[in-house]
């Protein structure tokens, strides 16, 4: 009955004309930049943050605004996957392997409806997972003490180094690098500068948007200078489109099913949507009889991992909002601007800011009906925005990114810094070293050092406290696991491959 | 080698951090951490990370040829001049130049990216001006 009423008071935010109408705009603009190739959801609202923020939207607003945009984007990452052979980002990775394929063989239309469909599964499935199990977590979330916070963090940095990267130093450098530079300005408890070189530009810290921006936006342009022409994939003509409906009968079970792998890899703190889609697949290829279809235009291997990554798209907002821990790329960038707005997301946000919660809850739910609408029907339309040419867009996208921060502070430092951090951005990519866990390091860096130290405070300095509850050595234990097991689980996945 | 030296530069990096977080004075009031201690379990983790990466390098990255280089260099110039010049030449006229050159390294035609540069410049600064109402100068101030 609760969920009900919650339920209730979202709608009635939702629905409000202006709220609905920033819906319907950050679903079509999301749509646009997950399908311009190599602009994925992360770097699209990265960008879109700064912007979004100097408009002077209230929270709600918002926050409605950019998880449109989200959802938008992962769901229009499948475009020029399909089409292009280019994945927008990584978790849209899965989806060239057979949406290519299938587009080749002139089926493109069908590749794109299905997939739509499939990412509209998986979206509303995990918004309703969503809308079930973060009013529980949130409960569980009350008994957090400081200890148990300093454990989550923990536990955050360690999965996101572990899956998501191929080497855990190489992660944990970047780790280090994040909460290196958290460090950096005025300690907020004892009023003492540090790391700031006497710097007066440094004093209030690096503002996360200015490293978001340069290592996800920024550093993207380098990038594509770098390996313009190299990628000389020739593009597929979308022909008519019309709706398959015995593919989309046929392969409705794996639809379910990788929505609810999708929605649980998305709820694992740092594992994010490029594992759920791969796990959605993998699943998938393993129960098929004929697994020698897969990677050919199989229709399933098109809707596994489509409703897998929208579906953990919306499983990763879960920690982020009962626990402000993000569990993927983007959400720390939702993070970020959650942080802006000045909210703060934990088990609070739920009772004290209910407006905001459910109001994005219902919103999602209505914005998967447009995206449907958007992508199905429209796909057309926006399969255009591929044409789009690379010299056009890239200084577009740079201009964006400088005009978002200048506005923000209207300081030349800030600009120098977010191009410090583009340049820093293209060395760490080009060596394989993961940039989330620098974002997600610089996001929770200062919370997590306060944990520590309130933790130490209460205990009187004894160490011993950070592992005194059942909750925190749980936490404890699962982040050794999620540093140890991916040793393991690649081992496996070797062996497993040749075959 | 890549890998080694990266290894070698954090180590380094983490060393002058460590050094410098010592240098921080202890609180006199219940603060029995401080701001030094979490520093320097940072840099500690790190300097192991970059001991690990100076001993076992991942294989060599493919780097780009010098050539590549040289218009990475070219394009980081442009948008730190870009960065000055916001504030003093206002928004059009850098936009126009640096969108242009930025589109002259991907594609090299005069012409076109002169073109792209201009029309960029207006529309995005009709976007920012009119449609999000941000507090942007279209000329210097003087003019």
């Amino acid at each position: 009955m609760e969920l009900l009423a919650n339920l209730a008071l979202g709608f009635s935010v939702a629905l409000s004309p202006n709220t609905l109408m920033l819906a319907v705009i950050g679903c079509i603009l999301g749509t646009v930049i997950g399908a311009l190739p190599g602009l994925g959801p992360s770097n699209g609202v990265a960008i879109l943050i700064p912007l979004s923020f100097s408009l002077g939207l209230d929270a709600t607003a918002a926050l409605v605004l950019m998880t449109s945009v989200y959802y938008g984007a992962m769901y229009g990452g499948r475009i020029s996957s399909i089409l292009l052979n280019i994945p927008g980002d990584e978790p849209a990775m899965m989806t060239t392997l057979d949406g290519y394929p299938m587009a080749k063989k002139g089926q493109a239309g069908n590749a794109l409806v299905l997939s739509g469909v499939a990412s509209f599964v998986g979206a509303f499935l995990a918004t309703i997972g969503l809308m079930l199990l973060a009013p529980i977590l949130a409960r569980v979330a009350f008994l957090f003490g400081p200890a148990e916070y300093f454990a989550l963090y923990l536990l955050a940095f360690c999965t996101l180094g572990g899956l998501g990267s191929k080497n855990q130093t190489k992660a944990a450098l970047s780790v280090c690098l994040g909460l290196g530079i958290a460090m950096i300005g005025v300690d907020k408890s004892t009023g003492m500068t540090r790391f700031t070189g006497d710097n007066l530009h440094l004093y209030d810290g690096i503002d996360f948007l200015v490293a978001i921006v340069g290592l996800f936006a920024v550093s993207e342009v380098f990038i594509f200078i770098e390996s313009h022409g190299k990628n000389s994939s020739i593009g597929v003509k979308l022909e008519k489109v019309t709706i398959p409906f015995r593919m989309i009968f046929e392969t409705r079970w794996t639809m379910l099913r990788s929505s609810i792998i999708g929605f649980v890899a998305g709820v694992l703190p740092g594992a994010g949507a490029s594992l759920g889609s791969f796990l959605a697949y993998m699943s998938e290829k393993s129960l098929a009889k004929e697994k020698d279809k897969f990677g050919t235009g199989e229709p399933k291997g098109i809707a596994a991992p489509e409703a897998g990554n929208n579906s953990a798209a919306g499983g990763a907002l879960v920690p982020m909002l009962t626990l402000g821990v993000p569990g993927s790329g983007t959400t720390a960038v939702l993070l970020a601007l959650l942080m802006t707005l000045n909210i703060t997301p934990g088990p609070l946000l739920f009772t004290e800011r209910p407006e905001v919660v459910w109001g994005l809850i219902a919103s999602l739910l209505i914005a998967n009906f447009v995206l449907l609408v958007l992508n199905v029907p429209m796909v057309k339309i926006f399969s255009r925005v591929l044409q789009v040419p690379a010299a056009i867009l890239l200084p577009g996208v740079t201009m964006i990114s400088f005009v978002g921060i200048y506005s923000l502070s209207g300081s030349y430092f800030d600009l120098l810094l977010m191009i410090l951090f583009g340049v820093a951005g293209f060395f760490l990519r080009k060596m394989d070293i993961p940039t989330v866990p620098v974002i997600l390091g610089i996001l929770l860096g200062g919370h997590m050092e306060v944990s520590l130290r309130r933790a130490m405070v209460l205990s009187d300095g004894d160490w011993t406290y950070l592992f005194a509850s059942p909750i925190s050595i749980g936490l404890w234990v699962a982040a050794f696991l999620g540093f140890i097991a991916p040793i393991f689980l690649r081992r496996f996945l070797t062996i497993s491959k040749p075959q | 080698m890549s890998d080694r030296i990266t290894g070698l530069l954090t180590i380094c990096v983490a060393l002058a951090f460590f050094a410098s977080a010592t240098q921080l004075e202890l609180p006199f009031f219940s603060d029995p951490l401080g701001p030094k201690a979490f520093p320097m379990a940072v840099s500690g983790v790190a300097i192991i990370a970059g001991i690990m990466m100076l001993v076992r390098p991942d294989q060599e990255p493919e780097w780009p040829v010098l050539s590549t280089f040289i218009k990475l260099f070219i394009t980081t110039l442009i948008l730190v001049i870009y960065a000055y010049s916001l504030k003093p030449l206002g928004f059009i006229i850098p936009t126009a130049l640096a969108s242009a050159a930025i589109s002259y390294q991907i594609k090299p035609d005069l012409w076109k990216s002169m073109i792209i540069g201009g029309s960029l410049s207006v529309v995005l600064f009709l976007i920012f001006k009119f449609g999000l109402g941000l507090g942007l100068y279209a000329f210097p101030k003087s003019f």
